[in-house]
């Protein structure tokens, strides 16, 4: 292999190179970009440029999914394996691709073209199965279509958005960026601009009292999480906006992103003056490379507008934004691996406390938010507090966004008053099962989620009320499986991904997702053995009570939902996976 | 410092604030297990075989990590502790070589751990490294506690010679593109080889002896022509 020609690279790594080891996943992927994959001299011209250890550098390379030491295809064609592609029949589709190209999955086609990988979800739930090629989204694939996928020929579908109001979604649903003009003629940035009216207490005081929780799963109140920051010693602050949304079935803050991405900005702005930040990132998935083109588009167009960098609309207000992509890592979408990740290290969760609040980037006093978390604080300010309160419910106040995917007919993006029943969401609004079909359950919350079954259909979507049913609202991810399901594939492939995910930082989650994967992986083809049903228990309590991190805490939540909802489908000498259609009628009977 | 009082297993403790709760409980002459924690390195909470239960709290807590607070409430030996405890040493056994690691063998022992609890478990498993004359690295005994990454980074020596490869299950030690250790920035001090807690990292006379060579031979394949790096290849 002859050494590359790295005069390109070096005027590159000449720009970055202030940033030190902060702009390494920056200059990781503008390397990739140029030479296809990262070659040991590339590395090497990296590490120096940005002062990286090699071998530290070599660790960063080899955690992230979407960084190859080794040659890819041109193109690389992910393929969802997440269970609702899967369902779909992703699988079939990555065959056919590779049938095509004549070609094995992580291999080079002969023409050096392509390169077929398996990718964990890939954030088009509702038009599965989902598939990225090079950097193209690509919904409801088909294994008749391998010649125009390779071709780029097809397009994407346009999620569908809807739900009883449209006060996020506003501007979504058109599958179009919403600029910052358009922003502006429908009150975008009124939120900001009476903000900027009122004192930083005040506003802080606002969004405290306005009772809004963190929508990426967690659930933290929003304004205790900025007063924190305010209050922290350390200049200077950050804003930074978790954009990395990776769980399975989730897809919502792709559109906040793809569609309306100043109502993100907006929020970050809101919340920099809040606690006095100068400096924000919006770290986006490596998955998501329009989102990311969109977002840094608008924050360039914010910038030109006024809306960021110095005096901010004439106020005292300096503050702004820089883009960071993310390059395969769900344990990304954890706010301290975020961090880590930002700082140009492999993305292991840190030890909490502290919290990011005090010791967040680079160890300065940090806000970390979801993206529909900031989506809600330009809401909040605009219409006051004591108004947004209206919507939802006494304890879970505001709008909700909810992703609904699988086998359902209208599957795609509901924006919701928190309190509604989850029956009305899946029948009234998504059309229930398919025709000819039944429900068989909905994993809530995502891959880190739990099982609601028929009987659960009544509970209203608060946190209260999914709290007191034993359900996860997680992201808001609702994935619904019909009879036509085998659950023990669902568990399977949800297991599967958070093996693949694995940090492997601590020891019950490294060690657990995989002898948990494989235990499941003998649940499904039949093969359980004696004291599998056990294992699993103690497997999974043992993440749930020891893990450092929330990957490792949920990682088994699923599955023991899955074990207390199909006891039977645990036992050893099962059925193995259970046939499609008629038969699986019969079966799924027996459940009721 | 004023002291900060608290409970472990029942019996009332004084302690300096930010003492960990491990070094609470050593105080009363309690001993909770650890893998990972070493005096003298970062800890990192990584091998969670420590976590005890504190009243009001929901997960279990690393006790390495975990200062203690005015009041706590810590039960070192719960049912839930112990259950975790037991499953990690049982995960450990299904995926690494401890047939040198004596003191997690006594653990095993102690919980009444199965090292055979996994059937079919893929096990971590690579050919040993022994690329220059001052150690060797047998990879399928490595646990992942981190020691050796930490010392040869910012814990003691600022070498940088090694860090983490891949990731998850598959998470490794190793070098920049797997170089052999006399192409890194290694100062063969050995400080890593030193705080190895399961022989994957071992002196190469150790592992000379071990094999049956005499002295004599032992020094003859391990001087390295006066240059610890090795003879020029």
């Amino acid at each position: 292999m002859s050494d590359p020609d790295l005069t390109r690279l070096r005027s590159m790594l000449a720009e970055l190179a202030s940033q030190g080891r902060s702009a390494l996943l920056p200059a990781l992927h503008a390397a990739q970009r140029l030479y296809g994959w990262l070659s040991e001299p590339v590395a090497t011209e990296v590490g120096r440029a940005l002062g990286v250890p090699l071998a530290d550098l070599h660790g960063v390379i080899d955690f992230y999914a979407m960084f190859y030491r080794r040659p890819v295809g041109k193109t690389v064609v992910r393929v969802c394996g997440a269970p609702v592609c899967a369902l779909a029949g992703a699988d079939s589709v990555a065959d056919a691709l590779c049938r095509h190209l004549n070609t094995r999955p992580d291999e080079i086609s002969s023409d050096g073209e392509f390169t077929v990988e398996h990718a964990p979800c890939l954030g088009l739930c509702d038009q599965p199965p989902a598939l990225l090629v090079g950097e193209s989204a690509l919904g409801r694939a088909a294994p008749e279509q391998a010649a125009d996928i390779c071709a780029r020929s097809r397009r994407r579908a346009v999620s569908f958005v809807g739900g009883d109001m449209r006060s996020l979604t506003v501007n979504c649903g058109d599958g179009q960026p919403t600029s910052l003009t358009e922003y502006r003629d429908r009150g975008g940035y009124a939120g900001l601009r009476k903000a900027l009216t009122m004192t930083p207490q005040a506003v802080l005081a606002e969004v405290k009292a306005s009772g809004l929780v963190g929508r990426g799963g967690a659930a933290f109140p929003t304004g205790i999480k900025w007063e924190g920051a305010a209050k922290a010693q350390g200049q200077p602050r950050y804003i930074v906006c978790n954009a990395d949304e990776s769980e399975p079935g989730t897809f919502k803050d792709r559109i906040l992103m793809e569609e309306d991405p100043h109502r993100t900005i907006e929020g970050m702005i809101i919340a920099a003056y809040a606690i006095g930040a100068s400096r924000g990132y919006i770290y986006v998935r490596g998955e998501f490379p329009c989102a990311f083109k969109v977002m840094g588009e608008a924050v360039e167009e914010a910038r030109q507008a006024g809306a960021l960098g110095k005096t901010i609309f004439g106020a005292g207000l300096d503050f702004d934004i820089e883009m960071r992509l993310g390059a395969g890592a769900y344990i990304c979408g954890e706010e301290t691996a975020l961090l880590e990740s930002i700082e140009g290290k492999r993305g292991f969760p840190r030890i909490k406390p502290p919290f990011p609040a005090t010791h967040g980037l680079f160890g300065k006093p940090t806000v970390i938010n979801n993206v529909e978390t900031f989506c809600n604080v330009p809401l909040i300010l605009e219409r006051g507090a004591a108004e947004y309160r209206k919507i939802g419910t006494e304890k879970s106040p505001g709008p909700k966004l909810f992703c609904v995917s699988g086998q359902i007919q209208r599957p795609g993006l509901y924006e919701m008053p928190f309190g509604v029943a989850l029956r009305h969401l899946l029948f009234d609004l998504a059309g229930g099962p398919n025709p000819g079909r039944k429900l068989q359950a909905v994993l809530m919350g995502g891959a880190a989620g739990a099982f609601a079954i028929e009987k659960d259909l009544d509970v209203l979507l608060s946190f209260e009320q999914l709290s007191a049913a034993g359900l996860p609202l997680g992201s808001g991810a609702v994935m619904v499986f019909d009879d036509t399901a085998d659950m023990r594939e669902v568990l399977r492939r949800t297991a599967h991904f958070f093996a693949d995910e694995s940090c492997g930082k601590c020891y019950p989650c490294q060690l657990g997702t995989v002898r948990q994967y494989e235990i499941l992986d003998r649940v499904a083809s039949g093969h359980a053995v004696s004291g599998d049903r056990e294992r699993l228990l103690d497997v999974g309590g043992t993440m749930i009570d020891a893990s450092l991190c929330g990957l490792g805490q949920t990682a088994a939540t699923a599955v023991l939902s899955g074990m207390k909802v199909w006891p039977e489908l645990f036992e050893a000498g099962g059925k193995g996976r259970r046939a499609k259609g008629k038969e699986q009628s019969a079966n799924s009977k027996e459940q009721e | 410092m004023p002291d900060v009082k608290l409970t472990i297993d029942g019996e009332p403790v004084a302690v300096p604030t930010g003492t960990t709760i491990l070094k609470a409980a050593e105080h009363l002459g309690r001993s909770i297990p650890t893998i990972c924690y070493h005096d003298h390195c970062t800890a990192n909470g990584l091998c969670r075989i420590c976590v005890v239960e504190v009243s009001g709290v929901g997960p279990l807590v690393p006790a390495c990590l975990t200062p203690v607070n005015e009041g706590m409430k810590v039960t070192t030996a719960s049912a839930r502790a112990e259950r975790s405890r037991r499953t990690i040493l049982e995960m450990l056994a299904s995926a690494v070589d401890l047939s040198e690691a004596p003191e997690i063998q006594k653990f095993i022992g102690e919980y009444r751990a199965q090292g055979a609890r996994f059937p079919e478990a893929q096990r971590r498993e690579y050919p040993v490294l022994d690329d220059n004359p001052m150690y060797i690295r047998d990879y399928s005994k490595c646990i992942l506690c981190w020691r050796c990454v930490q010392v040869c980074a910012a814990d003691a020596q600022f070498t940088y010679a090694i860090n983490f490869t891949g990731r998850g299950f598959e998470t490794g030690i190793g070098t920049f593109f797997d170089k052999p250790m006399p192409e890194t920035t290694c100062v063969f001090c050995g400080q890593c080889v030193g705080v190895c807690p399961t022989g994957a990292l071992k002196p190469k006379r150790e592992s000379l002896l071990e094999q049956g060579l005499r002295p004599d031979e032992i020094i003859e394949a391990t001087r390295g022509g006066g240059n610890r790096r090795g003879k020029p290849r």
